[in-house]
């Protein structure tokens, strides 16, 4: 019985993860009509980026909490302004197509400077240590990773849904020729939309750091998993999102207990079935 | 529908005569190979990710849909091929998890063949009929995680002994006489099938079918006030093209004499959209000459590293937001010819 | 018109067919290519990699045989651990570019991969990075010589000192792909021969960069020793987080199957102490390593002193030279070259006397080694010491239990 409330703990971490990425997907989809294919390397730079700034000034874990997400926002709307305007008005694929490039790339270049070994990142000195739970003994840091998500995924919700700025963001993605008659820069607002979505994915980055290695390729094998959550949460959805990312985890901590052959595969299957039923996802809006 | 291919020109019965001339020239030069010094694996290779390429375009170029997942055909038909040529037994599951096992000998070249193209043709079956409910990006997130799936599915069943591949895979003799292990014979082998599948899907497009399917890719709902159903046309070009895929993955086999876990992956399937990206969405000769750049760049800058990744992520941005057509779309708008 | 471009066409045919068969007659030269195929950016980098190919380098160098008009290049390959990318290399190393000899592979799905096409083509495999010890048995074949380890070696090193010291029930961690198999398979054989028992496993996959549910899975099973059946950055991952999760601290020890210096110069004393584990070489062993060692480091990335893979490329080019010069010269006939190098007894400074087996086996001593305690150390890379020395004999697969179709003539 300790065994399955370990890996449903465990289940539970990695549920954060893919709730803050399922998160920043679904603010650029929800916003934007933007399938980010660069996601999984938007989070890999965010990882990067703390490992920098640990490395070039010295600055700790909390800092990169803060700067990390800032400059890969930055560098996520400058590809917005330079990259994705471009294809505004055309079909969706291009723009899944344009960041299946873009993630091509980040990655090709990370890789040949860092090879696809990991880089070590240190746990935060604050966050060392465990505490014995009774049924496993978990590292606080992976504690913390559980809060914090449920923390930032809350608020982020909290801001798109229940503030004026997030209305505006709302408006300006459903009607954005009205939305511009107010007066609002909608442009300006849907790249700090992209941004926000970014800086997300980065923040998820510096989180992973320290549990999963600073690895160009990182990115590549959650991103996947991410989308199907995304998919199965409701492609517009943001509160869908968060709850299936978490809920996910767990399930897959479950299957890793019962049947761990399924473990990878229950995800995709648990799509196939949704969208036999509910092709708009558990929650999402209409297509 | 979707506007990748609004670009491609009507065919006219004066088109249809220059694509056959150009695919004679295109015949011609690619048996002249062995007498060249090119290396002819590597032609081989092109020749398989050629046809990989053409079946992949019938689904998006005529049929508007852009499958992420393709790779799951190209590793099946690999796959169900060399475990045929190797060992021969036919397992069935009938339990997640538990197989019942039918003894078979090695089977024969031209045998396994068949077998492979047959299982890539009952996954094309089921994987349409569960993506087919859908269309443009949702379409292409069901096939991308499909393929996952089938991804996962492969890394974990015995038969493909996961990360190591299936090695060492012999290439027999076709139809009893045809030594594949002579490169010329077996460069020969690969062609016909190549120039084989390639005229079925030109015979496709340019049939009664392939009409209704660009009707339906114009305009889906005028073709259903029309009264055709559009979902079957929808899932036979994506059994069509599965079908082809696994072909050309069954083709690979005896090239490379080993079926691996790379086949598989989303970054196959990546570069299967890159290559018909390169020569030209929804154009006849595009994708052969696509799949042909890019494995030429693979191989020629192998030494390079990761920079060839970097290099083909450069060509998909290029390409999607300057050269929308791909090198054949191009030439022919230039020379107003439908190629 | 038409009848001369064909006549043309088949002239030009004909005679390069008839050039490729007058390039098949044997004929000793003194040409050869080396090609050291790694794993160049990933996991295994570092225990194999650019240091290889250093290697390589130096034991052209120390041959002498440039001086004696010999032309020998070494060229290098990534197969970023897919076998798919290593045998493509490989074919057309022999293919295009007119290699002699692939040295190194670590990885050893790939490594039997490469194997199937260097019997093929007839070249020579010196391999030294991969773990497989089906490489000697089932998978043998004429042109093959496997160098420095194989996963018996360490079974009978360290899962048998393991089990003797009181650790008689196990749990594997395993890398899911063919080196983490034989480990597995070999360990499990020399556990249950000393009566201990295997209470279970669990297969992670390669490059896994997260064990935290594999690690809790290992301790639900409270087996007293957790064998870890990886290598390189996952067995290095893997002592991290157990250390993380506690553990060890309850009594479990972690059993490091395969470890290489370069691992436990990334892990630090504080964390690696106390791990036993096996290999065939260590640079403080005595004079003869330790020369080599000085050279190599001078040389090599991030000043790193060489794995016992390194020193094995070393090895196997030097004893190669040695079979070629007996030869006269190069045949380019691979099984020739191998069945030559089968007769000569090895002797090289970094593993000593030693031979050939018909198998294509080199044995040698092993070595059981500790990780000193950070107290016990006199600075970097002094990380070893001796527990105790495992003579050839029962460091190597005995030929009688051997496997391999060769020896069954």
């Amino acid at each position: 019985m300790a065994a399955l409330y370990a890996q449903l703990l465990v289940g539970l971490i990695n549920g954060s993860f893919y709730a803050l990425l399922s998160l920043g997907l679904a603010v650029i989809f929800g916003m934007l009509n933007i399938i980010n294919f660069a996601h999984g390397a938007l989070y890999m730079m965010g990882a990067f980026c703390a490992y920098f700034v640990l490395s070039l000034t010295g600055l700790g874990y909390w800092w990169a909490l803060i700067i990390a997400p800032i400059i890969v926002g930055i560098f996520g709307m400058v590809l917005e302004r330079t990259m994705l305007k471009w294809l505004a008005g055309l079909d969706h694929l291009y723009g899944l197509l344009l960041t299946f490039g873009l993630a091509l790339i980040i990655q090709g270049v990370f890789q040949n400077f860092f090879g696809s070994s990991g880089l070590p990142y240190a746990i935060p000195d604050e966050l060392q240590g465990g505490m014995n739970l009774g049924f496993m003994y978990l590292p606080i840091y992976r504690g913390w990773v559980i809060i914090f998500s449920l923390v930032v995924c809350i608020a982020t919700w909290f801001l798109i849904e229940k503030t004026r700025l997030g209305a505006y963001l709302r408006a300006a993605t459903e009607n954005p020729t009205l939305v511009r008659a107010f007066g609002i820069n909608v442009p300006r607002m849907i790249t700090l939309t992209y941004g926000l979505g970014v800086g997300l994915a980065a923040l998820a980055g510096v989180l992973s750091a320290p549990i999963n290695q600073v690895r160009p390729l990182m990115g590549e094998n959650v991103i996947i998993v991410v989308f199907a959550v995304v998919v199965i949460g409701g492609m517009g959805s943001i509160m869908g999102s968060i709850v299936t990312g978490f809920a996910l985890g767990v399930i897959e901590g479950l299957t890793k207990y019962f049947y761990p052959e399924a473990s990878n595969t229950v995800v995709f299957v648990l799509m196939v079935l949704v969208l036999l039923v509910k092709p708009t996802g558990l929650t999402g809006r209409a297509a | 529908m979707t506007a990748l291919t609004d670009d491609t020109l009507p065919t006219t019965p004066g088109a249809m005569r220059d694509e056959m001339i150009v695919f004679a020239i295109m015949a011609v030069l690619l048996a002249a190979v062995p007498f060249t010094g090119i290396y002819p694996f590597f032609v081989m290779q092109a020749l398989c990710f050629a046809l990989l390429a053409c079946a992949f375009n019938l689904l998006i170029g005529y049929g508007g849909l852009l499958s992420f997942g393709h790779a799951m055909f190209l590793g099946t038909g690999g796959y169900v091929t060399g475990h045929f040529l190797k060992v021969g037994a036919i397992s069935l599951p009938y339990w997640p998890g538990m197989w019942f096992t039918i003894p078979f000998p090695p089977f024969s070249p031209e045998m396994a063949i068949i077998g492979g193209t047959a299982v890539s043709c009952l996954l094309a079956v089921i994987t349409g009929y569960v993506s087919i409910r859908r269309q443009g990006i949702y379409f292409a997130m069901i096939t991308l995680a499909l393929s996952q799936l089938i991804y996962f599915i492969y890394l974990q069943a015995p038969f493909t002994h996961g990360e190591d591949g299936i090695q060492g895979i012999p290439q027999g003799k076709m139809l009893g006489f045809l030594d594949l292990s002579n490169t010329t014979v077996l460069y020969y082998v690969v062609l016909v099938g190549f120039l084989a599948g390639f005229l079925l899907i030109f015979r496709a497009i340019n049939s009664p079918f392939g009409e209704v399917l660009k009707s339906i890719r114009e305009n889906e709902q005028r073709a259903i006030s029309l009264g055709y159903k559009t979902d079957h046309y929808k899932l036979l070009a994506f059994i069509l093209s599965g079908t082809l895929a696994g072909f050309a993955g069954s083709l690979k086999v005896f090239v490379a004499q080993n079926a691996s876990l790379t086949d598989v992956e989303v970054a196959m399937s990546g570069l299967i959209v890159l290559m018909t990206l390169v020569g030209g969405l929804g154009t006849v000769f595009g994708p052969v000459v696509g799949a042909f750049v890019i494995i030429a760049m693979q191989q020629y800058l192998a030494g390079f590293g990761q920079w060839v990744t970097v290099i083909q992520g450069v060509i998909f941005v290029a390409c999607v937001l300057l050269f929308r057509r791909g090198l054949i779309g191009e030439i022919a708008h230039l020379l107003k010819r439908s190629l | 018109m038409k009848k001369s471009i064909a006549s043309l066409l088949l002239g030009t045919a004909l005679s390069l067919l008839a050039a490729d068969v007058a390039f098949a007659q044997d004929k000793l030269d003194k040409v050869v290519k080396i090609g050291s195929l790694s794993d160049q950016s990933g996991l295994y980098a570092d225990l194999g990699g650019p240091g290889s190919t250093l290697a390589a380098q130096m034991a052209v160098e120390d041959s002498g045989l440039t001086a004696k008009g010999w032309k020998i290049d070494v060229i290098a390959g990534d197969h970023q651990n897919k076998p798919d990318v290593g045998v493509n290399i490989a074919r057309q190393w022999f293919d295009v570019d007119k290699v002699d000899v692939i040295v190194d592979v670590p990885n050893s799905g790939v490594a039997l991969a490469v194997n199937n096409v260097v019997k093929e083509k007839n070249g020579v495999f010196l391999d030294s990075g991969a773990g497989t010890s089906d490489l000697t048995n089932a998978q043998c074949t004429p042109n093959t010589v496997h160098w420095s380890y194989d996963t018996y070696t360490l079974a009978h090193g360290t899962g048998t000192a393991l089990t003797k010291a009181g650790g008689n029930t196990w749990f594997f961690v395993t890398a899911d792909y063919a080196f983490g198999a034989a480990l597995e398979r070999d360990t499990t054989a020399a556990v249950t021969a000393l009566g201990g028992k295997v209470l279970g496993g669990v297969k992670a996959p390669l490059s896994t960069s997260d064990f935290s549910s594999f690690l809790l899975q290992a301790q639900a099973s409270k087996a007293k020793i957790i064998g870890l059946a990886n290598a390189g950055a996952d067995t290095t991952n893997a002592i991290k987080q157990a250390a993380e999760f506690g553990i060890t601290q309850s009594g479990q020890k972690l059993a490091a199957l395969l470890l290489f210096i370069t691992d436990v110069h990334s892990l630090g004393l504080n964390v690696a102490k106390g791990l036993n584990f096996t290999e065939t070489y260590y640079w403080d062993l005595n004079d003869g390593t330790r020369a080599f060692a000085k050279r190599f480091q001078e040389r090599a990335k991030n000043h790193s002193m060489p794995t016992m893979v390194h020193a094995g490329v070393y090895a196997s080019l030097i004893h190669y030279f040695k079979a070629l010069e007996a030869l006269g010269g190069n045949p380019h006939d691979g099984a020739k070259v191998v069945a030559k190098m089968k007769e000569i007894p090895t002797d090289d400074p970094l593993f000593g006397k030693g031979s050939i087996e018909p198998n294509g086996r080199t044995i040698h001593p092993a070595y059981l080694f500790e990780v000193k305690q950070p107290s016990e150390s006199k600075g970097p890379w002094d990380y070893y010491k001796l527990v105790a020395t495992i003579p050839a004999s029962e460091a190597f697969t005995p030929l009688d239990k051997s496997t391999c179709p060769l020896l069954k003539k």
